[in-house]
């Protein structure tokens, strides 16, 4: 009987050297003669044991990790054929403590499937959202993402259906959905793991949203940095026109829908979803003023949906199960799961989904297991190179829109980078206006000069010059750029850098009594 | 290694050609031609203006825009450094210093043989797996300083 293995082609998993243990595992099953099948499938997200290899078994899947080439022949010694015991065995994935206390919707199918069968995204309830969908049409399918509260999962939490309505009350010859996969953000990877290990999800949350506005054309705009995610998805979408689920006619009915992946080069700020429109159009990414909202003027001065990837593949779920069972996860106005991706100096880095109202610390210390180096947590900047560095002792926030926003910060995309005690947070704050300044579109002043001169500023208080005076003049800065950008990059760049400086004063040189003095 | 084609205006003209047909062509049609011949060429700018019916600025404005389009051809190998927040949290800029030091040229520089160029990049989405770099395309996760020599002798052979 031929024995099926399961290993990751995520790009988390190659880099850590998957491919390899590919090749080393059909090399061992070769010369011992075993009629193997090596099925390459996406992450499931426990990434600090990648490569992790899954053998079927009578009892279900078991995993060993992290397995590197020269593991593989005492391991086949050990019988990982047949599940047998070994120190890298973990038992079932599904059972790993990481696993059992999460809750997955949009991840449920990623690690598991191989991302380019369509069978396998159907026997695993793939597409039975779009099914209800079409049963629905487009009126019932914006109000069950209504009922579902779900809210933009790319950083500003608008609430979808919103959006989407106004796409479709709009009058147009024709409409887009743009689906911002510029996931720029450090110690973010969400959408590439979903499109690496699950891409089917996207193309079928893309297809309804465009029968629910009435567009007939998607894009999905992503990195240059994410070669493997570009490939995946773009095979995906092949072998989904293929199966008549992509074109005219959708799935035999009256709709018609089709869609491209589009690349980036390198520029941070097309994140920002009316830079990405220019940067789709063939322009500048450059951001332009609102209004008019990219749902009455977006794409080719069309009205366009652009939702991030985690929007629209919570969609399927939303449609397939209805409703309330999403919103019956979550707190507050945040309704549904969350993917949060906990990196960095971190000792169990992944992707762990769960219901909103968790507390970070419980993210970072109990299941991220505290930090690689062993050393004490000294911060973790949660939303990305925008996001507030929050300290320990802010540790119980819950993962929630408001909660972080309370607080001055902000829970973005969903990414912990986690920081142990040797670093120098005013390094940090100077690398944010760094960035800033690298990144900025250089159409409002705030942000092209305010970043630069930030920097300026950042270099002389860690040369401790007129350190009273330069940190007045840094706070004022700050407060310039956070009211007077057009968009995140410029506003929110003050969040890392207010935060390093308002809790972590002493690596600015100044004592937290003198700093409250100066405000 | 990356092969790239010696320039030609005939090639350029079919590269440009073939994607004509897109909604919004610029973005793709630049990457085709970086990805033909290693870089960017001026002579390209001219070529897509008239092809858009754009003026040459506003081509220029782009392909100036952009991190990831060269003006000049790299070295015969490139070396991509991730110096992102997660990377830096987990000891990337040691990693960084011993990089330039055993290159022998800072990040954004190719070596004086030619042979390297060592690049910064903001995010490869290893974050969980930090440090991270690309070599030519190929991803290595968990960097240390043991693999980067690795790395960087493989480059310079």
């Amino acid at each position: 009987m031929t024995i099926r293995l399961y290993v990751p082609k995520d790009a988390c998993a190659i880099a850590c050297g998957a491919d390899e243990v590919a090749a080393a595992i059909e090399a061992a099953a070769l010369k011992r003669r075993v009629p193997v099948e090596i099925v390459r499938t996406g992450s499931r997200g426990m990434l600090w044991l990648e490569p992790l290899v899954e053998v079927g078994t009578a009892e279900g899947r078991i995993g060993y990790g992290p397995v590197s080439a020269d593991d593989v022949e005492a391991l086949v010694e050990a019988g990982l054929f047949e599940g047998g015991a070994h120190e890298l065995r973990i038992g079932r994935p599904e059972d790993h403590p990481f696993m059992a206390r999460q809750t997955r919707l949009t991840f449920a199918r990623c690690g598991i499937v191989d991302p380019a069968s369509y069978s396998d995204y159907c026997a695993m309830g793939g597409y039975k959202g779009l099914e209800r969908a079409l049963a629905l049409g487009p009126v019932e399918i914006i109000e069950e993402v209504r009922k579902s509260g779900l809210r933009g999962r790319g950083g500003a939490g608008f609430p979808t259906a919103i959006k989407w309505k106004t796409v479709a009350d709009a009058k147009a010859d024709r409409k887009y959905i743009v689906c911002n996969a510029d996931e720029g953000d450090s110690g973010t990877f969400a959408d590439r793991m979903i499109m690496e290990g699950d891409p089917f999800q996207l193309i079928e949350g893309m297809t309804i949203a465009g029968i629910a506005v009435g567009a007939t054309k998607g894009f999905v705009y992503t990195r240059s940095e994410y070669p493997h995610a570009i490939w995946a998805m773009q095979k995906a979408i092949d072998i989904a026109r293929a199966h008549g689920m992509l074109g005219v006619n959708i799935a035999g009915s009256q709709y018609s829908f089709d869609m491209e992946v589009r690349m980036g080069a390198g520029a941070y700020v097309c994140g920002e979803e009316t830079a990405l429109l220019d940067s789709l159009e063939g322009g500048r990414g450059t951001v332009r003023a609102k209004p008019p909202l990219p749902a009455h003027k977006g794409l080719f001065q069309k009205p366009t949906v652009i939702n991030n990837v985690l929007s629209l593949v919570a969609v399927p779920h939303i449609l397939a199960d209805g409703a309330q069972k999403y919103a019956d996860f979550g707190m507050g106005r945040s309704r549904g799961t969350m993917p949060i991706q906990i990196a960095g100096n971190v000792k169990h880095g992944g992707l762990f989904e769960t219901a909103f109202g968790i507390p970070l610390g419980e993210l970072i210390n109990d299941i991220g297991g505290g930090t690689a180096s062993g050393r004490p947590v000294k911060a973790a900047q949660v939303g990305g190179p925008l996001g507030a560095y929050v300290p320990p002792w802010q540790f119980d926030l819950p993962f929630d829109y408001e909660a972080f926003a309370a607080k001055d910060a902000l829970i973005g995309h969903g990414g912990i980078v986690v920081f142990d005690e040797t670093a120098d947070m005013a390094k940090m704050a100077r690398f944010a206006m760094e960035f800033c300044a690298a990144e900025s579109c250089g159409k409002c002043t705030p942000c092209r000069i305010g970043s630069t001169r930030g920097m300026e500023l950042m270099d002389r208080i860690m040369r401790r010059e007129r350190l009273d005076a330069n940190i007045a003049v840094l706070t004022d800065l700050c407060h310039t750029m956070k009211l007077g950008s057009l968009c995140a990059l410029g506003g929110f760049t003050p969040y890392p850098v207010m935060s390093a400086l308002t809790h972590f004063p002493e690596d600015f040189g100044v004592t937290p009594r003198k700093l409250e003095a100066a405000e | 290694m990356p092969h790239y084609e010696p320039w030609s205006e005939a090639r350029a003209r079919e590269v440009i050609n073939e994607l004509v047909h897109l909604e919004g062509p610029l973005m793709p049609m630049l990457h085709a031609i970086q990805e033909t011949f290693g870089y960017v060429p001026e002579p390209v700018v001219p070529m897509l203006a008239e092809t858009l019916n754009q003026s040459r600025a506003e081509i220029h404005g782009v392909v100036t825009f952009y991190h990831d389009f060269r003006h000049e051809p790299a070295g015969r190998h490139v070396l991509k450094l991730c110096r992102a927040e997660a990377c830096q949290a987990a000891g990337g800029d040691a990693l960084a210093d011993h990089a330039e030091q055993r290159l022998g040229c800072k990040l954004g520089e190719t070596t004086a043989d030619g042979r390297v160029t060592v690049e910064p990049i903001y995010c490869l989405g290893l974050c969980a797996t930090a440090p991270s770099a690309m070599l030519d395309g190929r991803i290595v996760a968990r960097l240390t300083e043991r693999r980067l020599d690795n790395l960087i002798a493989e480059a310079q052979s």
